[in-house]
């Protein structure tokens, strides 16, 4: 406390300009980040008609973009069912597989760890093009071009390593000693991670699932060349190629309405859990 | 090649810690069970990887060597055949008829990673700055800053398409009639303020994950010892953030070098000005040109791979070994900060 003393009493000799100067940073960043995402709100919110309004807020406010967006004939509930679809399976897939890798490449020790750790984490390095383009040539020969498991499979490849490498950090920092207490008590390592360390590491099993989901969700390059169906599109494709009912103009205000609906459901999610995510993000140092 | 040096040893260090602590483990006669178990747990995740990654990479690169008959018949099918032509792909692409194309899809890749890298980087260290300074409204900014990279980047693409519209937000706040959307330099501008926008906030998070690890005390100290806020920043502030800022800004690098997304849907397909390698070699596989895309893809390939290895080699990003460095961290805390103040 005696250290801390004269630099609280510097700070509060500060001119008040100073002791500002990082809530304008703050509201900086904060703008920065929101200002985008705000314009896409308040666009999707106008009437039709407004679309070129550029008012802060809309002058009427309506939810006919909306409506457009889930009207008939454009396929978009089906599209958000697709990626439901993916993202979830793709989620689920890559925990059943990539939690017991993660447990063994961060408690046991075995020759060429390094080097497997350094594989995988490589794997999610590799540029989807590389992957895309033999998989279309083999896909299409096999008939699995609009099947859910051609957009599945190539989604495994960055998912995958990312989920095993955020995994890996979360089961290293819980203690050791938990295994080797039950491994004490009479657990073989293998009982030791089903009964002590499963449960326990259930958080950030959690969030490595909210991270992969988001990733999933996200994923376009894949999505768009195995699929050339319109009920098979999922909603970052559909949103691409979104042209809305109105067909003479660039539909702005609908394609905005749509990036809501797809947007929304993550930026809650990030908003709940947005501790959980920044602990993901940064132990795996990881997008 | 001293940098490599530096950068060598302390993984050798890793290695000899590792046998001796695996001479331990055999003393205790554990090492065969554990190496079974190990084998078991990790075979499903590398059985995976090796069908979704390292088979559709080798056949990629074998599929480069071949060509489609591409001979259309008297109806307009195509008629489907493969036929070895060696490195013909490549030469076309390199010197040949494709040559054009493909250097600029080069140069654009190469120019959009080297300026949104940068920029993000010194965007994302000094909103790490202000946010490790905030005192109020750490949880709003920490919210805030995770929206850009949440937004799916179609989503994004669309939502910039949108604001740099002719009669968009963008020209109405700069009272100007810029056509952003068609060929040129606006349009390689409007892919990266968008590309920027999205991701300077991932490498602010994770640089303000670094700066968190920083002791307070060497601040207080350096601030005894009369040193200014530049000062500081430079000897303790870079220096010790610089493995986090390491890593993002590889992982970054590399995103950058693929990216496809974004100009795809924010300026379109076949934009001479916005065309990067991954989209010309898209573009080739759905015309079923597979050798010439296979070519690029490859190509691709071996330039992300060589700027990883290079940057891992040469400013000796630590991305294996910084897990390392975690997993004893606990003991380890304080010889960890001297070590990163050595190097």
């Amino acid at each position: 406390m005696i250290t801390r003393a004269p630099s609280v009493r510097a700070k509060s000799q500060e001119p008040a300009w100073k002791r500002w100067l990082p809530n304008f940073g703050i509201a900086a960043i904060v703008v920065f980040c929101l200002a985008p995402f705000y314009w896409m709100l308040v666009t999707a919110f106008r009437r039709p008609s407004d679309q070129y309004d550029l008012h802060l807020m809309p002058r009427v406010w309506s939810v006919d973009n909306f409506l457009a967006v889930f009207a008939p004939g454009t396929g978009f509930g089906f599209a958000l069912l697709n990626s439901l679809i993916v993202a979830g399976v793709t989620t689920i897939l890559t925990l059943i597989v990539g939690i017991s890798a993660a447990y063994a490449l961060a408690r046991l020790h075995f020759r060429g760890k390094t080097l497997v750790l350094a594989l995988i984490i490589a794997c999610s390095m590799f540029p989807g093009i590389s992957l895309v383009v033999p998989l279309l040539k083999l896909f299409t020969d096999i008939g699995w071009i609009n099947t859910y498991q051609a957009m599945i499979t190539p989604t495994l490849s960055f998912a995958l390593p990312l989920a095993v490498w955020n995994l890996t950090a979360f089961f290293r920092q819980m203690p050791v000693e938990l295994e080797q207490a039950a491994m004490i008590d009479g657990c073989t390592p293998g009982q030791a991670f089903r009964k002590v360390i499963l449960p326990l590491a259930a958080p950030g099993v959690f969030t490595t699932a909210i991270l992969t989901f988001i990733m999933a969700w996200n994923e376009f390059i894949i999505a768009l060349s195995m699929v050339n169906k319109k009920e098979m599109q999922t909603v970052t494709v559909a949103i691409s190629k979104f042209t809305g009912s109105q067909g003479f103009e660039q539909p702005f205000g609908t394609q905005m309405a749509a990036g809501v609906v797809v947007t929304i459901p993550l930026v809650i999610a990030v908003l709940i859990f947005q501790r959980r995510i920044v602990a993901g993000l940064t132990a795996g140092g990881v997008k | 090649m001293t940098t490599t040096d530096t950068v060598a040893h302390p993984a050798d260090d890793l290695k000899q810690a590792h046998k001796t602590r695996k001479a331990g483990k055999r003393r205790k006669g554990r090492n065969a069970a554990t190496k079974r178990l190990a084998g078991v747990l990790v075979s499903p995740t590398l059985l995976v990887l090796g069908l979704v990654v390292l088979y559709p990479l080798l056949s990629t690169l074998r599929q480069s060597f071949y060509t489609e008959g591409e001979t259309l018949d008297a109806d307009g099918f195509v008629i489907k055949g493969e036929q070895f032509v060696g490195l013909a792909n490549y030469a076309d692409a390199i010197v040949g008829a494709g040559a054009g194309r493909f250097w600029n899809a080069m140069f654009n890749t190469t120019f959009f990673t080297v300026t949104t890298v940068i920029l993000e980087t010194v965007l994302g260290m000094a909103m790490a700055l202000v946010m490790h300074r905030a005192f109020r409204g750490r949880g709003l900014v920490r919210a805030s800053v995770l929206v850009p990279w949440a937004i799916p980047t179609a989503v994004s693409g669309l939502l910039w398409r949108w604001i740099f519209a002719p009669d968009g937000v963008a020209n109405g706040l700069l009272g100007q009639q810029v056509l952003w959307s068609t060929d040129g330099p606006q349009a390689q501008l409007a892919v990266i303020i968008a590309e920027v926008w999205k991701t300077a906030p991932f490498v602010g998070l994770l640089t303000l994950a670094g700066l968190q690890m920083i002791p307070q005390e060497l601040y207080e100290a350096a601030k005894v010892d009369g040193a200014t806020a530049w000062r500081r920043f430079w000897s303790i502030t870079l220096p010790l953030v610089k493995p986090a800022l390491l890593v993002a800004v590889l992982f970054r690098l590399l995103d950058a070098l693929r990216m496809f997304d974004l100009p795809f849907v924010l300026i379109g397909q076949q934009k001479y000005s916005v065309e990067t390698l991954s989209m010309l070699a898209w573009q080739e596989a759905t015309n079923v040109n597979y050798g010439p895309a296979a070519a690029y893809a490859t190509i691709m390939f071996g330039y992300v791979a060589l700027v990883a290895l290079a940057f891992v080699k040469l400013l000796g990003a630590d991305i294996i070994g910084e897990a390392h460095t975690r997993r004893r961290g606990k003991r380890k805390a304080r010889s960890k900060s001297g070590k990163a103040v050595m190097a």
